[in-house]
Formats: C-alpha cells, structure tokens, sequence
C-alpha cells in the first residue's frame, strides 16, 4: 500500500528524515516509536504534505501513486488520513460545513454524487456514535473550545467520515485521559479492514495495549533503527531507547 | 475647491429655490464654514488615507432642480434585502421617493422627505436638523450642508415601537458625472424602537459618481436603535459619509457598516454617549479588491459614567485594494465605569493589499475597563493546511476561512434575516458573481 524509499527531508534547510525505508501493506498496523526529536511527527508531516518541510530525496509510493507529486487534498481524496497531534481550531467553519465539503469533495474524487443534507446527517450520527462524540459538539466550529480529548476523538469521527486506506495517528494518545483513550482505540479497531492499514505514532507502550501493532519500528535521529514484532514495544517500555543507539 | 464656491454663489437661488425656507436657513452659515475651512486638507490627521479635495478636484455635475414630485417611486425596482419592511423608501440622486406598498406606521411616526419634515414639523426640524454635524467644523459636513437639497427623515414619537425594519435605498443613476448631496435625519424619542436599513446602490458602472451623506441621529432615553447600511457600489463611486451619534442614557444602539463592493469611501462615525448607561456596538465589515479603498474613521465619545461601547472593523483587503481604520475612544474626565472595548482584524490577501490602522485611547478617567487589539494578518496557514488534509482544495478551504472570517460582524446584526441575506451577499462576492441584492438594479 505504501512505500517508502530513501526518503530525506528537511525543514528551514536543516535535514529532519536521513533515509527512510518503511513497507507497509493493506491489513496491517505499524507503529513507529522512538524519543523526541527524532523525526516521527515530521514523517507524518511529509506523508500527508505540509508544506513546511521539503523532500530532498527519495520516493513514497502509495496505491501505485507517487504521493509527493500530490497536493495535500489530493493525497486525502486518494485516502492518506492524518490524524493529527495538535488539531487545528477553525472558528467560525462549522463541523457539518466543514465535514460536508470533505466528504463530498471525496465522493467527487471517486466519481460519486455528492450526498444531499438528509444523507450527510445520517451518516454523520452512526459515525458520531462510533467515538461516542458529543452531540453539540458537531454543531460547533471546527475544534473551537474543544478539550484535548474532544479534539482527538473529533480526529478519530473525521477518520470514520472519510474512510481512508491509510490513517496515521500522530501520538493520537497524548493528553488523553484513559477512558477517552479505550474510547479513541476501539474507535480505531472498528474501522479496521481487510483493505486498510494504519501507522501509530506514540512515545508510550500504553496505546498499543488497545491498538495491537503487527509491526514495531523505532525512529531514531531521522532514521528507522530497529524494526521488529510487538514485542519490541514492551521491550522498548522496559528498558528506553538508549540500548538501541 | 473653488469652483464650488462659485457653483454656490451662483446658484443659490436656485439651490433654494424648491426647498423649505427652515433647510435654506441652515445653508449661509454652513457655506461661510466651507468657505473658511475647505474640504479637509490630505495628509491632515484625520484624512490621512483619503484625499477628499483630490477626489472632488475635477468638475462634477449637479442636480440642482428637485423634481416637483416626491411622491411615489417611478422606476420599478424593488430591493429585497429584508423580506418583510415597515416601510420602504428611496434617495435618488439625493432626492427622496415613497415606496409604492407602504403600509401605514404607528401614529405619529414620521418617515418622508427632509423637506415635508421642515414644513410640517418646523420645531422639531429646528431643535434637531444640523445640531450634531455643526458642532464639528468639518469642510464635508459643511459641504453638504450648504448643497443639500432633500433627504429622508424618520421621526419616531415617544415610547413607540416599529417592529420590522425601515429601509432606505440610495441610488446614484445617470449618465452624466455627477455630485448629489444626501441628508438622512433620525430621531428617536424616550422609548422609542426601531430598525433602519439602509442599501447603497449605481445604477451605471461606468459613470463616476460622488455622493456625500451627512446622517444625524439621536437616540432619546431608553430607545433601541438599529442602523445598518451596505455600500454596494461601482468601482467608479467616491462616498463620502459622516455620521452623527448623540446617546442619551440607557440608550441602546448598534451600528453596522457593511462595504461589500465600492469605489472610494469614507464613512466618519462620532458617537458621543452623552448620558448614563447608553450602550453603542459600532461594527463595520469591509470586503475590498481590485482598487478600491475603504477608510473608516470612528470616535466614539464616552462623556458620562456608566456607558459601554464595543467597536468591531473587520476587512479582507485582496489585490491591490486599501483599507484604513482609525478608532479613537475618548473617556473624559470623571467618566467613571467606562467600558470601551476595541477590536480591528484585517485579513490582507495579496501582497499589493494595504491596511492602515490606529487605535486612539485616551483615557481621562481612572475607573474603567478599556481594552483594543489590532490584527493585520494573512489566512490562518496551520487552518488552510488541516482543511486541505481533509480533500478541501485548497481555494475552496480558503473560501470557507475568509467566510468565517466575515461571520464576527454580521452575527451582531439584529434584524431579523438581514445577516442571513448578507452572508449570501459575501458569498455571492468571494465566488466572483455579481452581488448585486435579489431585484436590485
């Protein structure tokens, strides 16, 4: 589904990402770990194309499609989700007006007519339900005075919204409270499919308690340095990263 | 500046000729003030972005025969901002009209022309035509003083309530380069309510059109008072608009000025709350591309104790468009438990784009809570990105921020679906369709 070859970037001319190589196909769960500053959120960041930082070299291949040639709409109507570490605020842009355009942006991308009001409604209460997200909540502006944990959970309802083929979690789990946590991961799990796959990005063995990867990697001063099976979380939650350098 | 004075003393017989004796009567002393001081001088402190004597430099047209007839108006044309209306009437040119299915307001209640007013309320005319705009010696205000020759009064009695909302369409219509002078007076005794709209229009893009507008209104004890008035106006349209504000206690009035398309305008706001507990909301929302300039200059005077004032300017300036805003906030001596809160946010869409703002607080008072904050800035990055990470391209994400942007003023609007009808106005405006108001010409 996506792959990623010798990938480098840089932001204000100081190289983050030092050559990264990651495989991930559909049905699987990757989570990629490692101590600050070693360049996960800047992966993230690249994937999904902020315009801050800048590929030096290398590729990303997702879907047969080289995702760096497309623009940031474009990588999400192809089905690249980020959910992101500090959702943004958006006053004055409602939930529902902000959700509808997506949504039907994505319908037009795949040749489907867009959803008129009744539908849209519909689908956004069954996804709501999903991540027990408040109702009022959709009836406010974009993330306006949401808590920490209403912006996480209102990342994981827009996932549900979009249906991506693939959703990174950018450290989906800091600042959350523990129930909020349960109800995040479960929301996570339900859209797994076999057509799908996700990568986690956290500091901490706690949310992969509930999100089981298949595949742990551990980014390190720009570089994938260790990769192995969940074992390597526990391992890593035990005794630091400091063996590994 | 001179040809005017020699329009004046030339035609001043037939300046005269059509209006009420108690109109003429204000007209010498204003011509000795514009003779004396002129047309405020560019670069002049409070004409720093707009240079009136430039813009009325060359020769303009005037209408200096008002026609016979204030009746009814004759040109089928209905602007349907507001679904419902109390009452609808027309400046054409600076001369009043009736709307044709006005229905009849509460008792008492005058709503007509300046000069219907002058004659058949002389008293009332004297103790209030021209006693706010005199206490200034502004060259503009004098200006449209001397020339003036009709405009629209709405005398609302003690006490009376009108429900739905008046409302005043100017237009500026003809094929000839043109200067019209428009008057609008409203008066609003203890407890009286009402809502005035007021829409701006030309009927031609092509003809340079200038108007300028001295508004006086005052707002008795307890009365609650709605203004509203939108430009919506040619690129070749210079407005020049002073507006007079006296608030007696407990008062309650709310401003909007909405500049949705124009030329060049300047519109001055001089609030003085002159009893306890008035309360002013002055908001303006101003949308400016391509070359157009927009200058708001605001003084809102708090000279008693006990009155609040929040002041709102917002504008998105694109292109090579220019904005200016300029807020001064006087809290005179012993004016104890002011609040007066400013707020000026600018959205600048292009690097050719200008904004120019001063926020003026002088404080005389040790008591009270004041606070202003200016933004200039460009579209939220960090928004427009997460938008576009969700499959919103990226001029459509743009437009949905810059349509956020506008919602801050227009949510203040109190008549009811005015603030609807003008959303779909902006938006109509960010999609590069004409904006004109459903039936407008």
């Amino acid at each position: 589904m996506l792959t990623i070859r010798n990938l480098h970037a840089s932001v204000n001319g100081k190289e983050i990402l030092k050559g990264i190589d990651l495989q991930v196909n559909a049905r699987e769960t990757h989570a990629i770990m490692g101590p600050n500053g070693s360049g996960k959120s800047t992966l993230s960041a690249v994937l999904v194309g902020h315009p801050a930082f800048e590929v030096t070299q290398g590729e990303a291949i997702f879907n047969g499609q080289n995702l760096l040639a497309m623009p940031p709409e474009e990588r999400s109507c192809a089905g690249l989700f980020l959910s992101f570490q500090y959702p943004v605020e958006i006053p004055g842009v409602s939930m529902v007006n902000f959700m509808r355009t997506a949504v039907n942006e994505h319908r037009k991308y795949q040749g489907k007519e867009p959803l008129n009001a009744g539908e849209f409604l519909k689908l956004m209460k069954e996804k709501q339900a999903l991540v027990e997200l408040d109702k009022s909540l959709v009836n406010r502006s974009v993330n306006e005075g949401f808590s920490g944990g209403e912006k996480k959970r209102n990342e994981i309802f827009q996932m549900a919204m979009l249906e991506p083929r693939l959703a990174i979690l950018d450290e989906t789990d800091s600042g959350l409270d523990i129930d909020s946590l349960r109800i995040v991961a479960q929301g996570v799990n339900q859209l797994k499919r076999p057509d799908n796959a996700t990568i986690v990005i956290t500091h901490y063995q706690r949310l992969l308690d509930y999100i089981h990867p298949d595949v742990v990697h551990v980014l390190y001063n720009g570089r994938i340095i260790k990769t192995a099976g969940p074992e390597l979380a526990l391992e890593l939650e035990e005794k630091g990263y400091d063996w590994l350098k | 500046m001179q040809q005017y004075i020699d329009l004046f003393t030339q035609h001043k017989s037939r300046i005269e000729a059509s209006c009420a004796p108690l109109l003429n009567q204000a007209r010498e002393q204003a011509f000795e003030t514009f003779r004396r001081t002129g047309f405020p001088a560019y670069r002049s402190e409070d004409y720093t972005h707009t240079d009136v004597p430039g813009l009325l430099q060359e020769d303009f047209g005037f209408y200096l025969n008002r026609p016979a007839s204030s009746g009814a108006f004759p040109l089928a044309f209905h602007c349907q901002m507001l679904l419902q209306t109390a009452f609808s009437a027309y400046d054409v040119n600076g001369y009043f009209y009736s709307g044709e299915k006005n229905q009849p307001l509460p008792e008492g209640v005058f709503s007509g022309s300046l000069n219907v007013f002058a004659e058949r309320y002389p008293e009332l005319f004297s103790a209030y035509y021209h006693r706010l705009a005199m206490q200034e010696a502004d060259g503009l205000a004098a200006f449209n003083t001397a020339f003036v020759q009709d405009g629209y009064v709405l005398y609302v009695p003690e006490n009376v309530i009108i429900e739905n909302p008046i409302q005043l369409t100017n237009l500026l219509i003809g094929n000839q380069r043109s200067l019209i002078n428009r008057r609008l007076l409203l008066i609003f005794e203890p407890g009286a309510q009402a809502k005035v709209l007021v829409c701006n229009h030309t009927g031609n893009e092509q003809t340079a059109m200038a108007a300028t507008q001295v508004c006086e209104i005052f707002a008795g004890k307890g009365s609650v008072v709605d203004f509203c008035e939108m430009e919506e106006c040619s690129p070749q349209t210079i407005r020049l608009a002073a507006h007079y504000v006296r608030q007696e206690s407990s008062s309650d009035v709310r401003i909007h000025a909405i500049t949705l398309a124009n030329g060049t305008t300047r519109n001055n706001y001089r609030v003085d709350l002159a009893g306890a507990h008035a309360e002013l909301q002055l908001s303006g929302l101003t949308i400016a591309d391509q070359r157009q300039r927009t200058d708001n200059y605001t003084v809102i005077h708090h000279q008693v104790p006990d009155c609040r004032s929040h002041e709102l300017f917002q504008y998105l300036v694109e292109e090579q468009a220019i904005g200016a805003f300029s807020g001064r906030i006087i809290v005179a001596p012993g004016a104890q438990h002011t609040e007066a809160y400013q707020t000026n946010r600018n959205l600048l869409g292009s690097r050719e784009a200008r904004m120019y703002s001063k926020p003026q607080l002088e404080i005389y008072a040790d008591d009270v809570k004041c606070s202003h904050g200016m933004s200039t800035g460009q579209i939220d990055e960090t928004a427009l990105f997460y938008m576009r990470s969700r499959g919103i391209p990226e001029a459509e994400a743009r437009y949905l921020l810059k349509l956020a942007f506008t919602m801050d003023v227009l949510r203040g609007i109190r008549m009811e679906g005015l603030s609807d009808r003008l959303k779909w106005l902006v938006e109509k405006r960010f999609r590069g369709e004409l904006i004109k108001c459903q039936g407008c010409i």
